[in-house]
């Protein structure tokens, strides 16, 4: 049965969409960080020397540790931004809360990522459609996010899809 | 241990990249990525969020697996560029996920010797995962 009249999209994101968002700032990378990522990823083999050994990292076109290109420097803050994108706060015709899911992503990647590095995001939601899925009702919004370094180098440009039903 | 961009062709495969997956992989990638969602770490959330099989994995985990698979085949003289996927089936407990990629396209883009690959993410059934694309940049 199809509901003509059903969307999960809110005015929150009607006023937001195009606009850049605040910019947030993670902690400093440190080689420990990219060390423990690398070997999460590679479990349950050992990860390649760039991104643990800083003696082999300096014969090599970096010159020192690199981070694996996906490596997240914005896990684990302190204080964690309220909300998130806008508008995820839904609910099913059933009453439940939304479910959200990740839908895949485009990156593209400038500088690479060093230890000590202080890396800076910032995101706006393009746009979005809604058709009738598997998991019923499902909302899917492209969302465009910026990395910046401490030198205003561009690290990565995200295009993610993010479903919601 | 570099690979060459002149000996590189259209039609060459990525050497495939494989790894088992459960909550001994989905687990580490939680801990690196504080990605601690109840339906990658209990059964009975994975079948409320509409899994029958239960808990399942992350998306981002195969992508890191594109990106470690790149990276194993480019060797540290290669720069990985670009990488895309789109999450099409769930990652289910003991799949057996393997990179698989094709060379579709050689450019020189502002002097950068571009190799650019479809590339995907099979299951031990065949079944297709994570289509998407990758761009490299070689020696």
């Amino acid at each position: 049965m199809s509901n003509d009249t059903l969307t999960y999209v809110t005015e929150e994101m009607r006023s937001a969409q195009g606009k850049w968002g605040g910019t947030r700032t993670a902690p400093p990378i440190t080689e420990t960080d990219i060390r423990r990522w690398a070997m999460a990823t590679y479990y349950p083999q050992q990860p390649p020397r760039i991104y643990w050994d800083a003696d082999y990292a300096a014969t090599t076109q970096w010159g020192g540790i690199v981070a694996p290109p996906d490596f997240n420097p914005f896990a684990w803050p302190v204080e964690r931004p309220r909300g998130g994108s806008p508008g995820v706060s839904g609910r099913r015709p059933d009453g439940k809360p939304l479910t959200g899911m990740n839908g895949g992503q485009t990156d593209t990647y400038g500088v690479p990522m060093r230890p000590g590095d202080v890396v800076s995001a910032r995101s706006r939601l393009l746009d979005w459609w809604e058709r009738e899925g598997r998991l019923g009702h499902t909302l899917y919004v492209r969302t465009e996010i910026e990395w910046r370094n401490q030198d205003d180098e561009l690290v990565r440009t995200r295009m993610s899809i993010s479903i919601r039903y | 241990m570099a690979i060459d961009f002149d000996k590189v062709a259209l039609g060459d495969k990525l050497p495939e990249w494989s790894r088992r997956t459960g909550f001994a992989e989905w687990n580490r990638y939680a801990a690196v990525n504080e990605e601690f969602v109840p339906f990658h770490m209990d059964d009975e959330a994975g079948r409320r969020a509409g899994n029958e099989q239960g808990a399942f994995g992350m998306g981002n985990l195969r992508y890191a697996y594109i990106v470690n698979a790149l990276r194993d085949w480019i060797g540290d003289d290669g720069i990985v560029r670009e990488v895309g996927c789109q999450y099409r089936a769930i990652n289910q407990k003991n799949d057996v996920l393997t990179v698989v990629g094709e060379v579709t396209e050689k450019t020189v883009v502002d002097g950068e010797n571009r190799v650019r690959l479809d590339i995907n993410v099979v299951n031990q059934d065949g079944g297709v995962t994570c289509p998407g694309h990758a761009v490299v940049v070689l020696p």
